[in-house]
């Protein structure tokens, strides 16, 4: 049981990381001028809310299963995830805004976002790779 | 209108079909050159080049061959010109002679109009043939430019000899060695005709050919040539230098962080022959100069920075032993006349007298500090915003005009070459913004206004920071867009009650001969209720026909081709059309407005071209997408707490401007309501697209005339003045300063570079930057904007400017060159922002503070001696007065009553006025007008203008004795005092006494007696400074303007804000904390 849990936060996981480097990846083409603002941001908008369900899933899975380490370790990214998302402006056109992007640093502050987000997935992957063998071997 | 029998028989056939049939098909079958698709992967470039390169031959040669009949270039005064004889074409020039000659510069002075007389297209076509077949000379013939100076000079001396010496127009010469390559060079270049096309004697102007600019071939010629390509594309393949085509447009623009880094850029590294020998440049000579050929290559006056070059400071102490009166210090607490008589002067950069002498004119490019600090850690400890503020299509009353056959650029950055360049040499010449070393190509070794060669530093574009380039085709992703206008009117019931549509139909019909545009222009219209109307004008009818949409969920084009028709062989239907509209919907009882469709239908009508729609709205979209509700609660007007609903309620307008945007499209909004409209929703249709915002709060033609009458005047002005379409504009800066933040109306598409539909002369633009790099070694830096535009008459513009700023390490020295004005607009513009995403009591502490921190940071870090008062350097002594009128202006003033719209809108002018007309928005100037005098009076045109100095915006400054002008930009305001003068009155207002003295008069009597001549002639004055139509208020106690003429003395304190010295007394408290 215990395993299943950690192979499922695993590809959870996975899925993340990948959502990361696709926003860093999406970004910097934006920073480059590969792409313009208004595609960059309609691609980047439609996986917020998988990141967002992705990241949730983990923290409900690590609450049902009693890690609590875990658990509180996922909770506040998952929090501010929902946090950005329930505080876009009406007028916005979600998280990433083509209007907005290239003003006040905001597209740095996203490039910083998903950084941060890349590592701590990754510091994740190795708990929950960790944590599945330990899991595997007592059972 | 002037025509060329020769050149409308040969398009005469093809000419409405062009118009509504094949022309728009290019465009709509490959969508791709338009709007987004400019960022494509750089693969299909590279793989493209091969199969494209036999493309240049087949797009050049239709070229030449549809500009056959083109004739010379005409000056106006073309009866003293000698036509060239057409032997001078056949003149054997072996090709591979330098290609010295073939451009032509004209100086002209662009009058505000849309008329940019000589510059006809045929010179413009006439001029692109020959670069075109040399283009095709270096790829495919392989014949190499010979860089042989000597050659060059032979050449030129020829063609010296040959041109005939016309004072204002340049470049007579060039024409002949222009065309003859083709012609006599029994090269197999395609287009022979066009030696044909040189000699033809012509006086006709060809304006006509406005219509078919370089890049567009006639139908016929579309068919035979490979389908359009965004030329782009196509020159890279022609150009062998694979950055060469990174214009505006292009794909993709490169960045500054890819540039080659020379090493050892310390800027002005020139050798010491090369540094001033005379200092100061001449300017553009006007008059052929004798022959310079024989001149060494080292005789460079390039003004240049040289190393030894003081700091502000420094050199302020060595000539004045002195604080210079800028760093004087001021005690504002006891200085009571800090307003300075005239207009507040902005600073001069402290540059060498010869490089400051080409700096671009503060009104069209300005910074906030004259003098920019090293680091941005010196910047933060300044505690100064750090941008720029540009009105770059300002209307200019002299503008020079380059018709070159190639723009000269950097290599790496893109940078057009400007006054600010330094020439290492006679053939290479250094970019200022990101230092590479760059080749000066042979072309621009020829000066064109001297006629000389080997003089690169001569040229127009070095010696003028304000440059306009007619642009070649490379410049284009697609033909060149015709003017096209759209109306949208809305005609429900309360908009029929306000009766604006007869103001709008009466100003269209008196401009509809003065819209700039050319034989193509098109104009359409639409009006809406809750159905949509389009109105059918195609040619043939005999009258207009009305085509009504219901669905309007699913909004569709009845008949797509004949909605939208050429404004010329239509102009008798559009004519019966806006006669009878007014008449139409007297009637009805619609109530009901369904705004979002009849957006989505002019968006569809418009995308194939782009172009402008004005939409004229004058309630809450109540029907279809983009509906909306009140939002705003009348109750909480004048409430001191936190104002709601500054942010859009939907992105369906956002989403609209941006597709808009990409196709080209601008939407103006003029919102004409007396209700709640929710301008902070519908005006993101006008940010996003970069149109305008016109608001007429209460508007009823019966009921305010007054309103009815600016209505008037601005339609007027919207409708004649110049306009650009399909502009881009980027702003480039010295390597290690970059932008962040933009403001203004546009898209930014990528990190430099709006997008801009259109661009009107009205419109300003501000950006904040950062020092992202220390400017260590730097002695100055530079900033470029380029506008990149289509002009009415279908001709592709770049009108460059060039600020050139010194960069300091010292306090003092940033402190001396602040712009207190720029800085006011600057602050403005980011209260804006703050009070959108965070609150307004935000934006109106973080205002005060900017003024508090930079007043502690002069005290702590400039000040020595430290006296009591409230200190602050004789530059920034408006500061404080500025930002106490900003949180007394409508956009950010709590507990006076505001109507959400009105404080919308006015946040909208801060962002998108220009400077010079938002610091009259800001602060406006009083004047007192009962005792004007002729001393010191302006003299223009043997007319004496008096010139009244400025006073307080305070009441103790009015005399009920007296007349007082109050000027604020989009209005004016005579309050006439209770006891005034009765001279006054019988003599300027024509009264017999105050208590006659009508409660609403807008104009003044024009009578004949001095004092009336000179009050009319300083309003008069006032009012031609700016390109809008400032109406005059008559204002006495009674009034219902008394009001808003007794706000804006921002002076004295009201019930819910501080007067100047309690605000300067809280910043002191704040200062000395």
């Amino acid at each position: 049981m215990e395993a299943a849990v950690f192979i499922l936060s695993l590809v959870d996981c996975c899925a993340l990381i990948f959502l990361s480097v696709y926003f860093i990846i999406t970004l910097s083409d934006l920073e480059c001028d590969y792409i313009n603002a208004r595609a960059c941001c309609s691609k980047l908008n439609k996986w917020v809310i998988p990141e967002l369900i992705g990241q949730a899933l983990a923290t409900v899975l690590m609450l049902v299963s009693m890690h609590w380490f875990i658990f509180l370790l996922n909770l506040p990214v998952a929090s501010w995830n929902i946090y950005r998302y329930v505080k876009v402006p009406m007028g916005n056109m979600g998280v990433f805004d083509p209007t907005e992007i290239h003003n006040r640093g905001q597209l740095k502050s996203h490039m910083k976002e998903a950084m941060i987000k890349l590592g701590f997935h990754l510091l994740c992957f190795f708990i929950y790779l960790y944590s599945m063998i330990l899991a595997l071997i007592n059972d | 209108m002037m025509s060329n029998g020769g050149f409308s028989s040969r398009n005469g056939a093809s000419g409405p079909s062009y118009i509504n049939g094949p022309f728009q098909n290019p465009i709509t079958i490959h969508p791709s050159t338009q709007g987004y698709i400019v960022a494509q992967p750089s693969s299909t470039m590279t793989q493209s080049k091969a199969p494209l390169l036999p493309a240049p031959d087949n797009y050049n040669f239709k070229l030449c061959q549809q500009a056959t009949p083109v004739s010379l270039y005409q000056s106006p005064s073309a009866s003293s010109m000698p036509i060239r004889p057409p032997e001078g074409c056949s003149e054997p020039f072996a090709p591979s002679q330098p290609a010295a000659c073939n451009h032509r510069m004209l100086l002209l002075p662009t009058s505000q109009s849309s008329s940019t007389p000589p510059v006809s297209n045929s010179f413009c076509q006439n001029l692109h043939q020959p670069i075109s077949r040399q283009y095709e000379g270096h790829t495919h013939v392989g014949n190499a430019v010979n860089p042989n100076p000597a050659l060059g000079s032979s050449l030129t001396s020829m063609a010296y000899s040959l041109g005939t010496p016309t004072p204002l127009f340049f470049g007579n010469a060039s024409q002949s060695p222009g065309p003859p390559p083709a012609s006599a060079s029994n090269l197999p270049v395609p287009g022979p005709n066009a030696a044909n096309a040189v000699p033809q004697t012509s006086n006709q102007l060809d304006r006509k050919l406005y219509g078919t600019p370089p890049a567009v071939g006639s139908p016929a010629d579309m068919g035979a040539s490979p389908p359009l390509r965004p030329p782009g594309l196509l020159v890279s393949s022609v150009l062998p230098p694979p950055l060469a085509d990174q214009n505006e447009a292009g794909p993709y623009p490169p960045q500054a962080g890819q540039m080659s880094k020379p090493a050892g850029t310390a800027y002005p590294s020139l050798e010491p022959g090369y540094q001033g020998i005379e200092g100061i440049p001449k300017p553009l000579p006007v008059h052929p100069p004798t022959p310079l050929y024989g001149f060494p290559p080292q005789q460079y006056q390039q003004p240049s920075v040289g190393p030894a070059q003081l700091s502000p400071s420094l050199s302020a102490l060595s000539l004045q032993s002195q604080t210079p009166e800028a760093l004087r210090v001021v005690n504002l607490l006891q200085e009571r006349n800090i307003l300075p008589p005239g207009p507040v002067p902005a600073p001069t950069p402290c540059l060498p007298q010869d490089l400051q002498k080409l700096n671009c004119s503060p009104e069209v490019f300005c910074s906030t500090l004259t003098s920019i600090p090293q680091t941005q850690a010196l910047l933060n400890k300044a505690k100064l915003p750090l941008g720029l503020l540009l009105h770059p299509f300002k209307d200019l009353s002299q503008l020079p005009v380059v018709m070159s056959s190639s723009i000269v650029r950097c290599r790496s950055c893109r940078t057009y070459i400007n006054p600010f360049v330094s020439f290492l040499d006679q053939r290479r010449w250094k970019c200022n913004l990101c230092y590479r070393v760059n080749d000066v190509p042979e072309d621009f070794m020829y000066n064109p206004v001297s006629r000389s060669y080997g003089e690169p530093h001569k040229r127009p574009e070095i010696q003028n920071a304000t440059i306009e380039f007619i642009a070649p085709s490379e410049y284009m992703l697609r033909p060149p867009q015709p003017a096209v206008y759209l109306f949208v009117l809305d005609v429900s019931h309360n908009a029929v009650e306000t009766g604006y549509l007869d103001v709008v139909c009466q100003s269209l019909l008196e401009s509809l001969n003065s819209l700039p545009g050319d034989t193509r222009t098109k104009i359409g219209f639409i009006t809406f209720d809750s159905m949509i109307h389009f109105y059918n004008l195609q040619e043939g009818l005999s009258q207009p026909q009305m085509l009504i949409v219901s669905d309007i969920e699913e909004i569709f084009l009845p008949t797509p081709d004949s909605l939208l028709v050429n404004l010329n062989e239509c102009k008798e239907l559009v004519r019966d059309l806006l006669k009878s509209l007014p008449q139409m919907f007297t009637k009805t009882m619609e109530t009901h407005s369904a705004l979002g469709p009849a957006l989505q239908a002019s968006f569809k009508l418009m995308s194939p071209t782009g172009g402008r729609v004005s939409v004229f709205q004058t309630q809450l979209p109540s029907l279809g997408v983009g509906a909306l509700n009140s939002r705003e609660d009348p109750n909480q007007r004048a409430s001191a707490k936190d104002v709601q609903h500054l942010s859009p309620a939907t992105d369906f307008y956002k989403k609209l401007a941006l597709d808009c945007s990409g196709q080209q499209v601008a939407v103006d909004l003029f919102l004409l309501s007396g209700q709640y409209c929710d301008l902070a929703t519908l005006g993101c249709v006008s940010r996003y697209s970069a149109g305008s915002i016109y608001f007429y709060p209460s508007y009823h033609s019966q009921h305010n005339p007054a309103q009815t009458e600016r209505f008037q005047k601005d339609l007027k002005r919207y409708l004649t003045r110049k306009i650009g379409f399909e502009a881009v504009m980027r702003i480039r800066c010295t390597k290690g300063l970059s932008i962040h933040t933009f403001h203004g109306n546009f898209f930014v598409r990528s990190t430099d570079l709006l997008s801009l539909p259109n661009i009107n002369p009205d419109a300003g633009f501000a950006v904040q930057m950062s020092i992202e790099e220390n400017l260590v070694d730097m002695q100055v830096v530079s900033f470029q904007a380029a506008l990149l535009y289509t002009s009415s008459k279908g001709e592709r513009r770049i009108r460059v400017h060039t600020m050139c700023l010194p960069v300091v390490n010292s306090m003092s020295d940033i402190f001396a060159g602040a712009d207190v004005q720029a800085i006011t607009g600057l602050l403005a513009s980011m209260a804006v922002d703050r009070s959108v995403t965070a609150s307004l009591s935000d934006a109106r502490d973080a205002m005060t503070n900017a003024a508090i921190d930079s007043l502690i940071s002069y005290r702590t870090s400039v000040l020595t001696i430290q006296q009591p008062g409230l200190l602050a350097p004789a530059c920034l002594r408006l500061f404080p007065l500025y930002i106490l009128a900003l949180l007394k202006q409508k956009a950010f003033r709590t507990g006076t009553s505001t109507r959400l719209d009105d404080r919308v809108f006015a946040m909208c002018q801060l962002k998108y006025q220009p400077l010079m007309y938002l610091m009259l928005m800001i602060h406006p100037s009083l004047y007192r007008l009962d005792n004007l005098t002729d001393e010191g009076s302006l003299n223009i045109n043997d007319c004496t203008i008096p010139q009244p100095g400025m006073l307080q915006l305070s009441v103790e400054k009015l005399n009920s004795e007296g007349a007082f002008l109050m000027d604020t930009g989009s209005e004016m305001y005579l309050w006439v005092g209770r006891n005034c003068n009765p001279t006054f009155l019988k003599q300027v207002l024509g009264v017999q006494n105050y208590a006659t003295l009508p409660l609403n008069m807008n104009r003044l009597p024009e009578l004949d007696t001095a004092e009336s001549t000179r009050t009319r002639a300083f309003i008069s004055w006032l009012r031609e400074q700016r390109p809008f139509y400032p109406l005059l208020h008559i204002v006495r106690d009674e009034s219902p303007l008394k009001a808003s003429f007794m706000q804006n003395m921002i002076e004295d304190r009201t019930e819910s804000a501080l007067s100047y010295y309690e605000f300067l007394l809280h910043v002191q408290q704040q200062v000395s904390k």
